[in-house]
């Protein structure tokens, strides 16, 4: 099934993610990665949503998501027209053989070595999920020891804001 | 400086402020604070004898009136035993806010003596759901809370107050600005939508006008029936939309859906158009989803976006309220009729009418003089008249109830059409008498749904709410044993309730204040029932003792196609012949 990234605009109130988190798990939707985040608008918070649907499903989501009072504005980050980025920390089993082969994967793939110990090197990645992916097939020969990644956080790309116009709406009287 | 009152005070006069006259609880711990306040108020408190009812009396309520219902609860257990209430309102888009008390503020997340988080229980079957632990934020919760139960696609919404926040001192103004940057449900339908609509109906051949319960909470009936007549379409109302088209009318074709008629039903699988009108192709009413309506393009009319495409796709959406769609759908065809363009719809209704005339609705009777439940029903909706608001409670009763009593008007059929919730009738008959005190009201219920909520009776009793009650006594849960009868090789597995025995009714009602009437034979149908319009200084329970093995025909069975209706058992229409 394809992917979608959806920028989901919340009021910044107490249980929201509890009410976006309950839509999609009571309507049979999977979650394949959520980041939720303050914005630039101190009342409004952003939830960067990742998943497996297909179209109908896909405008169905989109559609149970507004009908939640506090959802202010839901947008679909084609990944052509979105900067897509994921942060990944991972703890690899490492030798003083070893050592120096992570350290080039590391390179190689602009991440930064965070930690060394005499068992271990922990790596720092930013990027899009497929670099990420690749990241991890070099590295997983080494041993993964503990691995955990932030979730996708998207923004458009061009001079435009999803918020600009949710503020306008925020603003609109009821 | 502005007065200091209390949350609790400030939260009387924000109900009093919005209208409220009436509301139905029962008060506990965490809501005594408001209780207080409550006591001076003009607000009309009605004490029930469980939470249940006075969510159910606050749907019936507002389904008869139009108006928002209000039910209130303590914290705890009395705010759990709303949910089902809750859970009925959202399904069938009652407009309804619910009180609750929560423990103290800083005790919440403790597990606190009657703790529980019911914002959290309650967010999946409400349109939404508010905590308020600042005093100051209470005018506005409830503001909001009206607003958001009222407009767009109406549902419940509950308000959780905790204690100190009703303890506390705080001011009190109004009106309040609402705070709702997320909330802007879509009212104006779209002019080119509406046009492709109106283009589409003269042109179809064979359309229907699939009429849902959206009409009804839209206030649409008047110009539904305009557009019907305007275009000489048929039309069939769903289960929600019973009322929103007079029975009477020659364009009816009754109620499609699993228990519709032939002719309903036959339209939607042989039509071309379906206009589908505040309704949300539920499964009782499609069948079997890829067989429905094969021939059919849509035009789907609703005001919540989220129910266009959700089941069928539709070929022409047109979000917007009825009560504005309508009548720019009616002027878009007047204006393509002014252009020469005539709707062609006589063998369509040549076909129907076969269909109407050769199978109408019927029901057995019984060679041992013994009670059919329809005909009950069907006299006790002709005698007491047109007026009357009927409430039903969940399973063959309610079938028959649809089926068998003609309505003219819109608000006078109750039910409970989504969740199935048993036990509705008592309580939502309550909460319509008390919205509408001059009406007859009759709870039409089962002895199954009598028994889960006619402790309510003593509500009626006592605060002088003469509702009426049809019980339609078979001595079992009756539309499970006929689901035996057809598909469990008749192995009557729990559904014999004995209550032809027990509990004795007559008694029942008789401890309760009410009048108890028994009814045993056809020939004591009509006097019995024209002795209860009679009373009207009691609630009057008729004990109607009816056959068991009376069965509710046409049926589609579950996960069937519509096409496979069947008229009675192992008899199934005959539409051969009838392909164009």
């Amino acid at each position: 099934m394809p992917q979608h990234t959806l920028s989901v605009l919340v009021e910044d109130k107490p249980g929201v993610l509890a009410r976006v988190a309950g839509l999609f798990s009571r309507r049979g939707f999977n979650i394949e990665s959520l980041a939720v985040g303050p914005t630039e608008l101190p009342e409004i918070s952003r939830i960067t949503i990742r998943v497996h649907v297909e179209g109908a499903a896909l405008e169905q989501v989109t559609k149970q998501l507004n009908k939640l009072v506090n959802v202010i504005k839901i947008v679909e980050l084609d990944p052509a027209a979105s900067v897509q980025r994921e942060i990944l920390l991972v703890k690899v089993r490492s030798d003083l053989e070893s050592r120096s082969h992570i350290l080039e994967t590391a390179q190689l793939f602009r991440a930064k070595v965070v930690d060394v110990s005499p068992e271990s090197v922990t790596i720092e990645a930013t990027g899009k999920v497929d670099k990420l992916q690749a990241l991890m097939k070099v590295l997983e020969p080494f041993g993964i020891k503990e691995l955990v990644k932030s979730g996708v956080v998207a923004v458009g790309r061009g001079p435009r804001s999803i918020s600009d116009r949710a503020l306008r709406a925020a603003d609109r009287p009821a | 400086m502005s007065e200091q009152i209390s949350g609790a005070e400030s939260l009387v006069r924000s109900l009093e402020a919005q209208g409220v006259t009436d509301v139905f609880g029962i008060p506990g711990g965490a809501i005594l604070p408001l209780y207080d306040p409550l006591f001076d108020s003009s607000i009309r408190h009605i004490l029930v004898r469980h939470e249940q009812g006075a969510g159910h009396a606050a749907e019936g309520y507002a389904a008869a009136s139009g108006r928002v219902g209000v039910c209130m609860a303590t914290s705890g257990p009395g705010a759990t035993n709303l949910v089902t209430p809750l859970a009925d309102a959202n399904m069938d888009s009652v407009p309804m806010v619910a009180i609750t008390g929560q423990v103290p503020s800083g005790a919440i997340g403790t597990d606190a003596f009657q703790e529980a988080d019911i914002r959290g229980i309650t967010m999946p079957i409400t349109k939404h759901s508010f905590l308020v632990t600042n005093p100051d934020d209470i005018p506005r919760a409830i503001a909001e809370a009206f607003h958001i139960a009222s407009t767009g696609r109406p549902g419940p919404v509950l308000v959780d107050v905790s204690k100190d926040a009703l303890q506390a001192q705080t001011t009190f103004t109004w009106p309040v600005q609402m705070d709702l940057p997320g909330y802007h449900p879509v009212t104006r339908p779209h002019s080119k939508q509406v046009r492709e609509a109106a283009r589409m109906i003269l042109a179809a051949r064979q359309p229907v006008l699939y009429v849902g319960g959206g009409v009804i909470r839209a206030g649409a009936s008047a110009p539904l029936r305009r557009l019907a007549e305007v275009t000489g379409i048929p039309v069939i109302t769903t289960l929600m939309a019973r009322g929103a088209f007079p029975d009477s009318h020659p364009q009816h074709l009754g109620m499609p859906g699993m228990h519709g008629t032939v002719a309903a039903v036959g339209a939607l699988q042989k039509s071309d158009l379906l206009i589908t009108l505040g309704a949300r192709f539920d499964d009782r009413v499609t069948g079997k989803l890829s067989t429905f309506a094969p021939g059919a393009a849509v035009i789907h009319a609703d005001i919540d976006p989220a129910e266009i495409g959700k089941n069928r796709v539709a070929d022409v959406p047109i979000v917007g309220d009825l009560a504005e769609t309508l009548p720019e759908l009616i002027a878009a065809i007047e204006a393509e009729q002014a252009a020469g363009a005539v709707g062609d719809y006589e063998g369509w209704w040549a076909l129907l009418n076969r269909m109407r005339e050769t199978y109408p609705l019927g029901y057995d009777t019984f060679d041992d003089g013994s009670l059919a439940p329809q005909y009950v029903i069907q006299r006790l909706g002709l005698i007491s008249g047109p007026e009357t608001i009927f409430a039903a409670g969940v399973g063959q009763h309610q079938m028959w109830a649809a089926q068998f009593i003609n309505y003219e008007y819109p608000n006078t059929w109750l039910n409970s059409g989504g969740l199935g919730t048993m036990g509705y009738a008592v309580p939502a008959a309550m909460g319509a008498k008390v919205a509408r005190p001059d009406a007859t009201v009759w709870a039409v219920d089962g002895d199954g749904c009598f028994q889960m909520t006619n402790q309510e009776l003593a509500t009626c009793t006592i605060n002088d709410i003469p509702i009426k009650v049809a019980l339609i006594n078979n001595g079992n849960l009756g539309m499970v044993r006929q689901w035996q009868t057809l598909f469990y090789n008749e192995r009557y597995s729990n559904t014999n309730l004995e209550s032809f025995r027990i509990p004795d009714f007559v008694k029942l009602a008789d401890a309760y204040g009410c009048y108890g009437l028994r009814c045993e034979s056809p020939e004591q149908v009509d006097a019995v029932i024209e002795k209860a319009m009679a009373i009207d200084d009691a609630p009057v329970v008729i004990d109607f003792v009816v056959h068991k093995d009376a069965m509710v025909w046409p049926m589609v069975a579950a996960g069937t196609s519509n096409d496979d209706i069947m008229v009675a058992r192992e008899m199934a229409p005959d539409w051969s012949g009838e392909e164009d």
